[in-house]
């Protein structure tokens, strides 16, 4: 078991006939995702070739809109390159087309196009990973985004982050231990995006198969607070964590648009407290996420069966 | 991106948000033929730098005459002022505002931000205008009332009459207030605004409701839909390095310290500014090289860290996900030879391509000292420095 994607997800790509759309959606083969089309307007009835490293090559077609991929390949999730531009409208149109799940790797959408997109969801059925993430894997099953697959391990441990390469930092610290990951899932790094980590912690929370979590939070806004608050009340499985951006200066965004301290709120060291206070270890250092989970994995008698190898 | 309050101001009253006359000033000249221009009894005489608190630092005159008006702006310009928000370094006033002097009978405080929690655009409004916004949230929250945003309707003529009312607006200038707010919550909209502060909001003597001051950022996402927005950015009030950092597509933040970095990725290279400091070193710079680096970027990044006078040593961290450490290693070594490198490199790679990059590191004769992990790295570049 895993959560939000699995070996059953038909994936299609949104800017499937740009250099990274086409790139990624030949990384998804190659690990063993269905791709299985895209869409890129005015390309429609065309077909991309995509030749693997393996020599076989893969012949995907390409559609005008979202809502006839769907019919003619029978897709539930899609994955989106689109430049930031255009983004939100494909966002949009893949809700429309009521796809289960929507994953935006575009980073650098206006936030004011994302409180629209945002607004237009409410009431749908589909759910929306991002934007500016680096996307979803279930190790040995599906990868949708940009991860390196090669570092995942399929196993019990959940990953959710708000940031990309500390969430390989994290896997690739898990698997070095040979501790696997259930699901990893990257929510984004902008103020205003589709699934918080309450939702991602609800899905591992009912996940039989996932054991433990590690949570990777950064500086600004509050949702690592009410992550925390909610993980006191609800969760019964052991969370381990950690906040990026303890040492930034207030008022400069450190890179992500929804990284920054404004007016005193969204401080490192004001998450840490609240999530130690509601039971989640936090990790010192990046350096020490895998140990801490062991740490406390070792003390919930939880370790032997989450180490896979 | 932030603007100076006079282009701010100017950017509002094309939405109809009711501001001062005013005209900006490069020298005292100008301050003179502007204040001529306005042929007000009081006029007011305004720094422009790109940080609040000017008030308190001494940035605004009020004057009485043209000789004041010439007497202040010519103190004013080339001054270096120092606010809470300018660092103790201050800025230098290079403009000034010229504005009209207003019979202020109370001030209020009116913000626009987007808040991460409900997505949505949330206008702020509180009857103590004059202060800073955070000190009212943090002495007296019950102070600041709020109203969440429908983007699809925009802000409704009668959640601007409750803020107006909450915040006791006089009670014949309700209708006026409201109308500001809902012109600035336009401009906010129409101009992709990441923050919009009006502080303070003044209800004058003769009636009227007006913006005294007005401070706008815009959401650098949204810049290129607005091309008379980015034809207002003032590359005087903004650090070189960075300047010339987001040329390259660099995301770069200058800080104090000695140790450059150049990471992958936002969230591991605020991390790794952490990391260092757990050690006991204190990082130059914030500096994501994103995900698409080529040797050229490579060698830009290691310029612009390498500009900053400060820095004694630099730590390399990549985990290379699309990014292939074969690429960092042949863009760090070329980096290197090219700009005669002498201060000591600590290089961390993981990911894709991983033992390919250590062995261009090795073979370049350079001297390079690699690291296992971000602690490794971290405590051998920190020992580097001392």
């Amino acid at each position: 078991m895993s959560i939000l994607v699995n070996k059953n997800t038909r994936v299609i790509t949104q800017g499937i006939t740009g250099s990274t759309g086409l790139f990624h959606t030949k990384g998804g083969l190659e690990y063993g995702t269905q791709m299985v089309g895209g869409v890129t307007p005015g390309k429609g009835g065309t077909n991309v070739d995509i030749t693997l490293d393996n020599g076989t090559t893969v012949s995907l077609p390409v559609f005008n809109t979202v809502k006839e991929a769907k019919e003619a390949t029978d897709a539930n999730t899609s994955v989106i390159y689109v430049p930031p531009a255009f983004a939100a409208d494909s966002i949009m149109e893949a809700v429309d087309a009521e796809l289960d799940l929507v994953i935006c790797i575009t980073e650098g959408i206006p936030v004011l196009d994302m409180v629209k997109v945002s607004r237009y969801m409410e009431g749908k059925k589909t759910r929306l990973i991002g934007p500016n993430c680096p996307g979803v894997i279930t190790p040995g099953e599906c990868k949708i985004g940009i991860q390196p697959g090669y570092i995942h391990l399929p196993g019990h441990v959940g990953v959710v982050s708000r940031s990309g390469t500390l969430t390989y930092e994290a896997v690739h610290q898990l698997t070095t231990r040979n501790i696997g990951q259930s699901t990893a899932v990257g929510i984004g790094g902008d103020p205003v995006k589709g699934t918080e980590f309450i939702d991602v912690l609800k899905l591992f929370n009912e996940d039989p198969d996932t054991y433990a979590v590690i949570m990777i939070g950064e500086i600004g806004g509050t949702a690592e607070e009410e992550a925390a608050e909610w993980i006191a009340a609800n969760m019964t499985k052991p969370v381990v964590g950690f906040i990026g951006g303890q040492t930034a200066p207030p008022g400069r965004r450190m890179g992500h648009a929804g990284a920054i301290v404004s007016g005193g709120k969204g401080t490192a060291a004001e998450k840490i407290a609240t999530m130690e206070r509601c039971g989640i270890r936090v990790a010192p250092t990046p350096s020490e996420m895998g140990s801490t989970l062991v740490a406390v994995l070792e003390e919930k008698g939880l370790l032997e069966k989450c180490i896979v190898r | 991106m932030n603007i100076h309050e006079y282009q701010a101001k100017a950017v509002l009253k094309q939405y109809g948000v009711k501001v001062p006359e005013g005209y900006v000033a490069f020298s005292a000249d100008e301050a003179v033929e502007a204040a001529k221009k306005l042929g007000t009894p009081v006029t007011v005489v305004k720094a422009q730098i790109h940080a609040g608190g000017r008030g308190k630092a001494g940035g605004v005159k009020i004057a009485k005459s043209i000789d004041d008006v010439r007497t202040y702006a010519t103190e004013l310009l080339g001054k270096v002022l120092v606010t809470h928000q300018t660092g103790p370094e201050g800025k230098e006033v290079k403009r000034l505002l010229i504005e009209q002097g207003c019979d202020i009978k109370k001030e209020y405080y009116i913000g626009l931000v987007v808040d991460r929690s409900t997505g949505r655009v949330v206008m702020m409004a509180s009857e103590e205008g004059g202060t800073e916004i955070e000190e009212v949230a943090a002495k007296t929250p019950e102070k600041i009332f709020k109203e969440v945003i429908d983007p699809v309707i925009g802000l409704a003529p009668f959640q601007a009459r409750r803020l107006a009312y909450s915040i006791n607006i006089p009670n014949e200038l309700v209708n006026k207030a409201a109308k500001f707010m809902m012109a600035l919550y336009n401009a906010f909209v129409d101009k992709d605004c990441s923050i919009a502060e009006i502080n303070p909001l003044v209800v004058t003597g003769d009636g009227d409701v007006m913006a005294l001051d007005a401070k706008l950022n815009f959401d650098s996402n949204a810049l290129f839909r607005h091309k008379d927005i980015l034809e207002l950015r003032d590359l005087d009030e903004e650090d070189e390095k960075e300047i010339e950092a987001s040329k390259y597509d660099l995301s770069y933040v200058a800080l104090d310290g000695n140790i450059g970095c150049m990471v992958n990725g936002a969230g591991l290279a605020m991390s790794t500014m952490d990391i260092i400091k757990h050690y006991g070193g204190e990082p130059a710079n914030f500096l994501d090289v994103g995900g698409g680096a080529t040797t050229e970027k490579v060698t830009e990044a290691f310029k612009i860290i390498l500009s900053d006078k400060n820095v004694k040593g630099i730590f390399v961290n990549i985990f290379g996900g699309i990014m292939k450490c074969d690429v960092i290693a042949n863009g760090v070594v070329t980096a290197a030879r090219q700009l005669g490198l002498d201060k000591p490199l600590v290089v961390r790679l993981e990911g894709t391509n991983v033992e390919q990059g250590k062995k261009i590191l090795n073979e370049s004769g350079l001297n390079i000292t690699a690291a296992d992990s971000m602690a490794d790295g971290a405590q051998k570049i920190v020992n580097l420095v001392k």
